[in-house]
């Protein structure tokens, strides 16, 4: 059967791979926004709604970071080696970061005494993640010192000034996701408090993405050839542009499911970019995703099961639980 | 600096484990004794599953939470720490940890989610059902873990291409003998944990007098499964170790604590080992019973560790005491369990509140046997695997991320550290305040515990969607008003039926 698919096993994982960071970006970067604007705002009762807003998904949403994490390790386990000793300490700072965001979920509604700490731990938490994160891209494009697959450079290589402009930009990026998240889901004073935020967050994302493109163009950065090579890769950014604009207009109608969809629309874009310009490299600019797959075995197992059978069950299930908490969060939604 | 990258790495993957076992150990079971409540609450309709259910599913938040966050850490430490073992070993490692991502923790995750909000927006079978599929991922992601376990203690089904352990046959993998005498031992020791806490919080509400109901249902419910799955346990327990004598001589003569080969073995109960001069003090040991235990004659000839080359030996003292705390607590769980069932059948009348206060005091002190058990098993099985990464196949020292540095291994375990003793502080503390408190008292007046800053519309919103409140009970206690005190300070316990 393997034999008549159109494409190859490592093609379909590196599908799945892609797949699986897009949605994990989408969904953990709305929730991660949240976290971020949570500094913005000091009212309790829209940081009670805000975190109500994604409570009950938040979990699942980062466990597509964990998705992604094994499905390296199955499928291109020598990438998996080398990211993650190349990022081990913002990988080690991701995760702590992530520790705290987490249980500030259940904790902030124990005490009250001690809510501050677990308000702290969720706004920095959040704040690291998504910098760490839009760093790693960063550092991708820069690319990583890599020799007879194995990492040979050192803790600190990533920490350039352009990772950090990426990172900067991820967080004002997922703000974004955020406050288009929060216009969809809540009612009242909080939504006009995000409908505000949401123009100024984009003049950021807009800012920090033009200064990323001067210092690609500068840096010269092998990803510059490669745009040459393919000019169709300006079909992205064309469609980045119609959703700023879509974005923009959702704000001034006020059509609340607006913002966020371009927002996310956005975010396709930008990731289809990054994709685009890193095909067919799995490890820019060392390993391809045919030389990175694992052997045809463990593909072959994880395709049968995972690729046929359960990847279309919890999609299935992913879309029913988001249908069930659809439509507005109660300003009180709590089951504490 | 005399510390290694390894030793560093060793003992960042021990402590981030083994706290991280905890919760797991803990959520398997809880989700299986909250899918039961659920299910004899939606098959009987007494309101007392309900309250439990409530009850158990906010402890099971914490525990679940701290279980996600501690787990994350473990999905990359293969990675950042052990990036030689994943490369090498990746291609049958990693497909065993993406079936566990894909089968169990979006499963659990997300119906995780609608267990805590998703009461009053589902049909009550939907709602169950989703009780079961956190259930089923629980006990998915302890299948594959342990089928990663079982594949580094005993490889089977591969074969090296260039050094890379290539997997050659899935089926003998996935059907390893090994992997199904060790996952049943680990599903049994989490459910196990679970009966005992879940007991010993009902011994603990009988000893103080109050919530009585609740109480007797969690005692004799505790108490009866644990009866029912100790024998089993220690019939998988027995397996463990003719797995460990076949595969693994090399613990297994430490499990034994016997340094030189013996025939007939004697069956060493205690001893204080002595490394250096490779022999034990205060012996308490059972003649022939050695050879039984693992041949089943009494004349049978026992290796010792001597018949294992120095470089191959495990650290002696962490699996020899670790076993025979493991063990210890076995049978005090058996002994509690048992002689607390015949002590409530010879109760007149029949009921846990008959029962004599020491009873209850032991079974409320058991409640961290289960815990105590799980990792001093897993200390057993993972100290006496080494100097193996993969027994027998590489080491642990060839297995470590070769560009990390010691000091950089210092910097992520110390931060581990910090933050793990914050959040494990904490949860435990808010842990414990919520089993003190108990399930909201039957009366009605249940607890206004939602958000601070409250009012009568909080509180009537918090009531559609408050797992924490028994379905009968619609509206607001009128305490509800002045809920903007701390969430643990429900003003309907006060008035609990004690």
């Amino acid at each position: 059967m393997i034999e008549q698919l159109p494409f190859s096993l490592p093609v379909f994982w590196a599908g799945v791979l892609a797949f699986s960071i897009l949605v994990y970006v989408l969904l953990d970067g709305f929730d991660l926004g949240v976290g971020v604007l949570f500094a913005l705002n000091r009212n309790e009762a829209h940081r009670q709604q805000m975190m109500g807003s994604i409570a009950p998904v938040w979990d699942g949403n980062e466990t597509w970071l964990v998705i992604i994490g094994t499905v390296l390790f199955g499928a291109f386990p020598v990438v998996y080696a080398i990211f993650l000793s190349a990022f081990y300490l913002p990988v080690a700072l991701l995760l702590v970061a992530l520790i705290l965001r987490g249980v500030a979920f259940e904790f902030r509604y124990k005490e009250e005494r001690h809510r501050w700490l677990w308000d702290l731990g969720f706004i920095v938490g959040s704040i690291i993640a998504a910098f760490v994160q839009g760093a790693a891209i960063g550092a991708m494009v820069a690319g990583i010192a890599v020799e007879d697959g194995r990492f040979v450079g050192g803790p600190f290589d990533w920490l350039t000034p352009f990772a950090v402009l990426c990172g900067l930009g991820l967080v004002v990026g997922y703000a974004l996701l955020g406050a288009g998240w929060l216009v969809l889901k809540t009612t009242g004073e909080l939504r006009d408090w995000a409908y505000a935020w949401l123009p100024r967050l984009l003049k950021g994302v807009i800012a920090v993405v033009a200064l990323a493109l001067i210092t690609t163009l500068i840096g010269n950065y092998e990803v510059v050839l490669r745009w040459l090579a393919q000019p169709w890769l300006i079909l992205f950014p064309l469609l980045a542009g119609a959703a700023v604009w879509g974005l923009l207009r959702g704000v001034q109608a006020r059509r609340d499911w607006q913002p966020w969809l371009m927002a996310s629309a956005l975010f396709i874009a930008a990731f289809a970019m990054l994709a685009g310009s890193f095909w067919p490299w799995i490890l820019p600019y060392h390993l391809s995703i045919e030389q990175a797959a694992a052997p045809l075995s463990s593909l072959s197992f994880m395709f049968y099961g995972i690729g046929l059978v359960v990847l279309p069950v919890i999609l299935a299930y992913t879309i029913g639980v988001y249908w069930i908490f659809r439509g507005k969060v109660s300003p009180t939604a709590s089951y504490h | 600096m005399d510390i290694d990258p390894v030793s560093v790495s060793r003992l960042q993957f021990a402590f981030t484990v083994s706290f991280h076992i905890i919760f797991p150990a803990f959520t398997i079971g809880l989700a299986a004794w909250l899918a039961t409540l659920e299910g004899l609450s939606l098959f009987t309709g007494r309101a007392v599953y309900r309250r439990l259910f409530d009850f158990w599913l906010k402890i099971f938040a914490v525990a679940f939470g701290l279980g996600v966050v501690s787990g994350l850490v473990m999905a990359f430490q293969f990675g950042t720490n052990w990036s030689e073992l994943a490369t090498r070993a990746g291609p049958i490692q990693g497909p065993l940890l993406a079936y566990e991502s894909f089968t169990a923790f979006l499963l659990e995750a997300t119906f995780f989610g609608v267990l805590l909000f998703g009461r009053e927006k589902l049909p009550r079978w939907a709602y169950f059902l989703s009780a079961l599929m956190v259930a089923l991922g629980t006990t998915f992601s302890a299948f594959w873990i342990m089928a990663n376990n079982s594949w580094m203690q005993v490889p089977v089904g591969y074969e090296l291409v260039d050094g890379i352990f290539t997997p050659r046959d899935w089926g003998e993998i996935l059907f390893d003998p090994v992997l199904w005498v060790r996952f049943p031992h680990m599903l049994l020791g989490a459910y196990l944990t679970t009966a005992f806490c879940v007991a010993a919080t009902g011994a603990w509400y009988l000893l103080r007098g109050r919530l009585l109901n609740e109480a007797r249902v969690m005692l004799t419910m505790g108490l009866g499964i644990a009866a029912l799955l100790i024998p089993a346990q220690i019939l998988f327990g027995h397996l463990n170790g003719e797995y460990t004598a076949e595969h693994q001589p090399s613990k297994f003569t430490i499990i034994e604590g016997r340094w030189q080969t013996e025939q007939p073995a004697r069956l060493i109960l205690f001893a204080w080992p002595d490394v250096a001069a490779e022999r034990n003090h205060f012996e308490i040991a059972l003649p022939y019973l050695g050879s039984f235990v693992d041949q089943g004659n009494f004349t049978a000839e026992e290796p010792g560790i001597v018949t294992v080359p120095v470089e191959d030996r495990p650290p002696f003292l962490i699996p020899f005491f670790a076993f025979r705390i493991m063990v210890g607590l076995g049978l005090v769980m058996l002994a509690l369990s048992w002689g607390g069932l015949w002590l409530m059948a010879r109760a007149r009348p029949r009921d846990p509140n008959q029962l004599p206060r020491w009873f209850l005091w032991a079974t409320f002190l058991a409640w961290p046997s289960g815990f105590i058990a799980v990792i001093t098993g897993w200390l057993t099985a993972e100290v006496g695997r080494q100097p193996w990464a993969i027994f027998g196949a590489m080491r642990t020292a060839e297995a470590v991320t070769p560009s990390l540095s010691s000091s950089v291994a210092l910097i992520s375990l110390v931060s581990y550290v910090i933050v793990y003793t914050l959040i494990f502080s904490a949860g435990t503390l808010y842990l414990y305040r919520l089993l003190r408190e108990g399930p909201s008292d039957p009366a009605g007046s249940g607890p206004a515990d939602g958000p601070a800053g409250g009012a009568i519309g909080i509180a009537q919103a918090a009531a559609g969607l408050n797992p924490g409140r028994p379905l009968a009970v619609g509206g607001p206690h009128p305490t509800a008003t002045t809920a903007s005190a701390p969430a643990e300070r429900t003003p309907g316990m006060a008035g609990g039926p004690a």
